[in-house]
């Protein structure tokens, strides 16, 4: 099922009267092909977890509509738009076991769509073995480790064949092995159902590695969208460059003057036909490639060596950072003469911004 | 630590507490066991220094009594009838002021008044509601329930004064005590409904459950413990029910010309007090601490099956 945002803003009204309404999402234009997952993803606040609950129905718009194929189903209640939602802390039924809360859906259902009881055994038994969890269903959710309640719950969200399916910060209660585990497990799912799904995450390697798109959201505005890798290759300002990737981008402040780009003293390239002004420059922790003949100079500091490869950690009085970090070959040696690297930088792994406005420069 | 020290430390601190326990509780615990198994005991000594005999003579006095047996019933069914109705009642207030926002606070004050309310000035003010003043056989005013009613065309009742029947009695006594219960019970009540995360009702939002499905598949059990804990003291409570009665009736626990015609097991040991009737006393009291020990106990069984903690 395709899910269309068009122009969907939710204003929040302050507590105090005379407070200031907060815009938690503001005028978002996304389009959700059919089938795929999709990651939004932002910091905290950002509002993608109201815009997921909008999809899902629980909050209600302050102004724009939201698609389903070709159904308009702004207007509908969460039960009648077909969407089975995860939540954060997974929301199982204590008192209910396994099976009762995979159930319940179903037990909710009126009407022609009313089930005899061995088709609801049958559909929950279906929707357990696709999570993997038909031999716990006679356990209550506290006798459950915190992946096993998980499961659970996307089987209960599944269970009733959604159109689509959301998940609200699904691995953010996992340990960081269970993490790993579990966002294959999610894809696989997804694949296997074919259902379009969308989660929420601020966890950018999260969104990154499962997604097939991902929305890059900052105060409720959308600042990209596109497949991950594109994303992060192509960052559109300087905002998503420097939320995507880890170790993070590392941003220098520099300028344009007469056709080059300079970080403080060196010139790094030339980009003819650009103003002078003043930008940002971000460079990518592999974009470094040790030279010492190379266009940017920097103090060593420290290397960290990590086996495959090893962290260059340098200084430099542009950064922004406190300190730069860049990803080489083990293989490859620094070279420094009275404690200066210098490095050459991949052009595909350098972005330029606008100082003020943080748009990206294209050259 | 040496621990014989700290043993010394730990009674010590103990002693003040366990002292006035002691005096206070425990004494009178094993006195009222001793009492209500020395055959007539009076709290004298039997003249001519003879001591009283061991048996259970005071249990088959109580247990023979024509009023006990009355009274017992009484208590009963105030138990019986009052409990279910204003636990039920409890529920639906706190659910209903739980989903309220913008007065909650305002009803919840209002809810919790007869709380702080001294229970004889409630009861006074009750008979006073269900009275009827009489000069001679003629009525002269009524109270305000008697008004109501009239309002709906129902004849007046004679609800508490002299020649009314049980049942009305009864309808009062129980009237009162539901009314009295609720407050304690909204509040624990409520205080568990809101500690129930919103997620559930989302939850269940989401895969359009309906009112009443939610209420008794979601609301109910998880507020269990709370609800057993509320139906446990009423029902204790319910058992020890007194004051409502001297509130309503006066100390005669009746109407004038019926007198304990609505009295209790504690009143029926009240009554035993003035008249040295220590043994029966004691004895009625044992008989209600089993009662209350059986319930409980068939409380705590039912809960095991039935609350999620």
């Amino acid at each position: 099922m395709k899910i269309v945002l068009q122009n969907l803003t939710k204003q929040f009204e302050s507590r105090h009267k005379k407070g200031e309404t907060v815009t938690a999402v503001n005028n978002l234009d996304i389009e959700i092909p059919d089938g795929k997952l999709i990651g939004l993803l932002g910091p905290s606040g950002c509002g993608k977890s109201t815009t997921l609950y909008m999809i899902c129905g629980l909050e209600h718009p302050t102004s724009g509509k939201i698609f389903f194929g070709d159904d308009d189903v702004t207007e509908l209640e969460p039960e009648n738009r077909g969407v089975g939602l995860v939540f954060q802390n997974y929301a199982l039924y204590p008192h209910l076991t396994v099976k009762q809360n995979i159930l319940f859906p179903l037990q909710n259902l009126k009407g022609d769509q009313k089930m005899s009881k061995n088709e609801m055994l049958d559909r929950a038994q279906t929707a357990a073995r696709l999570v993997q969890i038909d031999e716990l269903m006679d356990r209550k959710p506290n006798e459950l480790s915190g992946g096993q309640q998980q499961r659970v719950a996307i089987a209960r969200a599944l269970v009733k064949t959604p159109r689509v399916l959301l998940l609200d910060e699904p691995l953010s209660n996992l340990d960081a092995r269970l993490r790993l585990q579990t966002r294959e497990e999610i894809k696989r799912i997804q694949r296997e159902t074919g259902v379009t799904t969308v989660f929420v995450t601020h966890d950018q390697e999260e969104a990154m590695s499962i997604s097939d798109l991902i929305v890059v959201m900052k105060q409720g505005i959308m600042q990209q969208i596109g497949n991950p890798q594109e994303v992060y290759d192509n960052p559109q300002n300087l905002f998503v460059a420097k939320f995507l990737g880890t170790p993070p981008i590392n941003v220098f402040s520099g300028k344009i003057l007469g056709g080059r780009l300079y970080i403080g003293d060196d010139c790094i390239i030339d980009i003819p036909g650009e103003a002078d002004r003043d930008v940002s420059v971000g460079i990518r922790p592999e974009g470094f490639i040790p030279d010492e003949n190379g266009a940017l100079r920097c103090r060593l500091k420290n290397i960290e060596v990590m086996g495959r490869d090893c962290s260059v950690i340098l200084e430099n009085d542009a950064s922004q950072n406190p300190c730069i970090r860049a990803i080489i070959d083990s293989d490859i040696s620094v070279k420094t003469e009275n404690g200066i690297a210098s490095f050459n930088i991949k052009k595909n792994k350098l972005f330029v911004f606008d100082a003020s406005t943080e748009e990206r420069i294209y050259f | 630590m040496d621990s014989k020290k700290s043993n010394k430390k730990a009674w010590l601190y103990l002693a003040p507490a366990i002292i006035l326990l002691a005096i206070f509780s425990f004494y009178p615990l094993l006195n009222t066991f001793r009492m209500a198994f020395l055959n007539g005991y009076n709290g004298m000594e039997v003249v001519g220094g003879e001591k009283f005999t061991i048996g259970i003579q005071n249990f088959k006095t109580v247990v023979g009594n024509v009023d006990f047996k009355q009274y017992l019933k009484n208590t009963i069914l105030l138990c019986v009838i009052t409990v279910p109705i204003s636990t039920t009642l409890a529920l639906l207030i706190a659910v209903a002021l739980n989903s309220i926002k913008a007065v909650q606070k305002v009803f919840q004050t209002v809810f919790f008044l007869p709380y702080v309310t001294n229970s004889i000035a409630i009861g006074m003010v009750f008979n006073a509601m269900f009275t009827q003043v009489r000069v001679g056989s003629l009525v002269q005013t009524y109270g305000i329930i008697n008004n109501i009613i009239g309002v709906f065309g129902i004849e007046p009742i004679n609800f508490v004064n002299s020649g009314s029947t049980w049942g009305a009695n009864m309808f009062v006594v129980c009237f009162y005590i539901v009314w009295h219960a609720l407050p304690f019970k909204i509040l624990v009540l409520l205080g568990g409904l809101q500690n129930v995360n919103k997620q559930y009702y989302d939850a269940a939002k989401i895969d359009g459950t309906s009112k009443t499905r939610t209420f008794f598949k979601i609301t109910v059990p998880l507020v269990s413990p709370m609800l057993a804990y509320v139906i446990i003291t009423s029902f204790i409570g319910g058992f020890k029910e007194y004051s409502s009665i001297v509130g309503i009736f006066g100390e005669t626990m009746g109407p004038a010309g019926s007198s304990g015609q609505m009295n209790t097991i504690v009143g029926y040991v009240y009554n035993m007090l003035p008249k040295s009737n220590l043994g029966n006393a004691s004895a009625a009291s044992l008989i209600l601490f089993a009662i209350i020990l059986v319930v409980t106990a068939i409380n705590g069984y039912v809960s095991k099956k039935k609350v999620h903690y």
